[in-house]
């Protein structure tokens, strides 16, 4: 008898509704805490008024109050664009931001009706190869728009935003090589599992003390790739009016940031799980509290106490991070486009390259001596 | 009659495929709920190209810098480099020190290539 196991798909649709909504709900929320991130570093106060009924909350209500203004604005489509692409263009984003949502690591696993249920919506033998892959299937949104748009700035930032892009996913790539053949795995939920142990007797086996090179490439990678300030260069007011953006409106306008905020995130987690052992408290293991754990309650009930102390743990690691991207949007200013490509191409791409030959030879003295 | 169960594990492609298609959905639809919401109120300045006012010249498309095609070319190059080393990576406890030797030799190729292409200006914007 041939059964198609009903625990599997349930459990797969609710991991990737719960990608979806994190990844969909993030576009809102930064967009407040940025506005008033920038306002506290500016010395005002920023969005705090709008609530709901008569509760203030910190003027949370700014981002709901934001969609409904989108929602109610004029859907114009500009006569001289080419329409297919034009409103393809928003789509695209959206699609590559919220597909990547499904290879996050939200935790081990758990035990539902004697299966193992992998805590990761889709878990493919090319590991997180899958999010490099469909990231960069972003780039397409951009240029398309761009040139949809059928207008001169838009086009000069469409053709910045793809150059961009497309120069630094060579660094990017590189630079993680070294990640691969240390921890032997293209598995973030492998690779994750060995940063929970302990490296020299009091630092966490973190990626980061493993590749630190490696760390700070990466770091400067996502934020080009994601077109965050210091390198929006494809939408800078001063000179291009809003780049690839300047004949978009309304929701279309908005679904941009929808998917760009959703791969940040999804950047975000990737960083997390690869360098700050991802859904793994430092120094306390999910194995430890496993073993010290089970006696009391059995195994099967730990694990699924322990799904949310990972979720949790993951999703602080996340915030913190792109705490750090929003510091670094509102105090650092915006490159020079050659500066731009040199830092990638001159600087970033040699070191990544040395950098993976340099720790190919200390971890293979470590391996295989 | 044998009663044997076999759990047939889903296509791991098929969640990947199932949310491509509900991004489509979503984003043709939230873009499509504004065109029932929003007001049309279409004037003559609205439907001219957003170029600060001035008046429009040419259209958009035009030749643009042979740079942006330059840098397109040296990214698949680079990029396929870098697939290959994912594959030793991967193989780098089978491969042992053979391995190391052979990505030595392959990051000498691609470092006098990459050393060309710098020599050649193909990577100077200013």
């Amino acid at each position: 008898m041939v059964e198609l196991s009903l625990t599997q798909i349930i459990s797969t649709i609710l991991l990737m509704l719960l990608g979806i909504a994190v990844g969909a709900q993030v576009a809102p929320i930064m967009s407040w805490v940025e506005r008033r991130q920038c306002a506290i570093i500016q010395r005002r106060l920023g969005p705090n008024r709008v609530g709901i009924f008569n509760f203030r909350i910190f003027g949370l209500g700014q981002p709901i109050a934001d969609a409904i203004k989108l929602l109610f604005k004029e859907d114009f489509v500009p006569p001289y664009v080419h329409k297919a692409f034009y409103v393809m263009a928003p789509v695209v984003p959206v699609i590559t931001g919220l597909a990547v949502t499904v290879a996050i690591p939200w935790g081990s696993h758990v035990v539902v009706n004697n299966q193992i249920v992998n805590l990761q919506a889709v878990n493919l033998n090319s590991g997180f190869l899958l999010i490099f892959a469909l990231s960069s299937l972003a780039v397409y949104g951009v240029t398309l728009a761009g040139w949809s748009s059928n207008n001169k700035y838009s086009l000069l930032g469409g053709l910045r935003a793809s150059a961009q892009m497309v120069s630094y996913e060579v660094a990017m790539g590189m630079s993680i090589i070294p990640l691969v053949f240390i921890w032997g795995t293209l598995d973030l939920q492998v690779m994750i599992s060995r940063q929970s142990e302990i490296l020299f007797g009091f630092l966490p086996n973190w990626g980061l003390f493993h590749a630190p090179v490696s760390f700070i490439i990466f770091l400067v990678t996502i934020f080009a790739e994601t077109n965050r300030l210091p390198f929006d260069l494809a939408e800078s007011e001063g000179e291009l009016v809003a780049g690839f953006l300047t004949e978009y409106g309304a929701m279309r306008w908005s679904l941009f940031f929808l998917g760009e905020y959703s791969m940040m995130f999804v950047m975000c987690v990737l960083t997390v799980s690869m360098f700050f052992g991802g859904y793994e408290i430092p120094w306390i293991s999910q194995h430890l509290l496993l073993d010290l754990l089970s006696p009391t309650f059995g195994e099967a009930l730990t694990r699924w106490i322990l799904l949310p102390i990972g979720i949790g743990v993951l999703l602080l690691k996340v915030v913190l991070l792109m705490w750090f991207f929003v510091q670094v949007r509102f105090t650092i200013p915006r490159f020079r486009y050659d500066q731009l490509m040199k830092l990638g191409w001159v600087y970033l791409l040699p070191i990544a390259l040395v950098n993976l030959v340099v720790t190919a030879i200390i971890t293979a003295f470590i391996k295989f001596h | 009659m044998e009663h044997s169960v076999h759990y047939i594990g889903m296509n791991p492609y098929l969640p990947i495929l199932l949310i491509l298609i509900f991004g489509l959905a979503l984003g043709l639809g939230v873009s499509g709920v504004s065109l029932f919401l929003g007001p049309k109120k279409p004037n003559q300045h609205k439907l001219e190209v957003y170029e600060c006012g001035l008046p429009i010249t040419s259209t958009a498309e035009r030749r643009f810098s042979i740079k942006f095609y330059l840098t397109a070319i040296l990214f698949i190059l680079f990029d396929i480099e870098t697939i290959f080393m994912y594959l030793w990576s991967v193989a780098f406890d089978y491969l042992g020190w053979f391995g190391i030797v052979e990505i030595g030799i392959f990051v000498a190729t691609l470092a006098i290539g990459y050393i060309y292409v710098l020599k050649r200006g193909a990577l100077r914007w200013d």
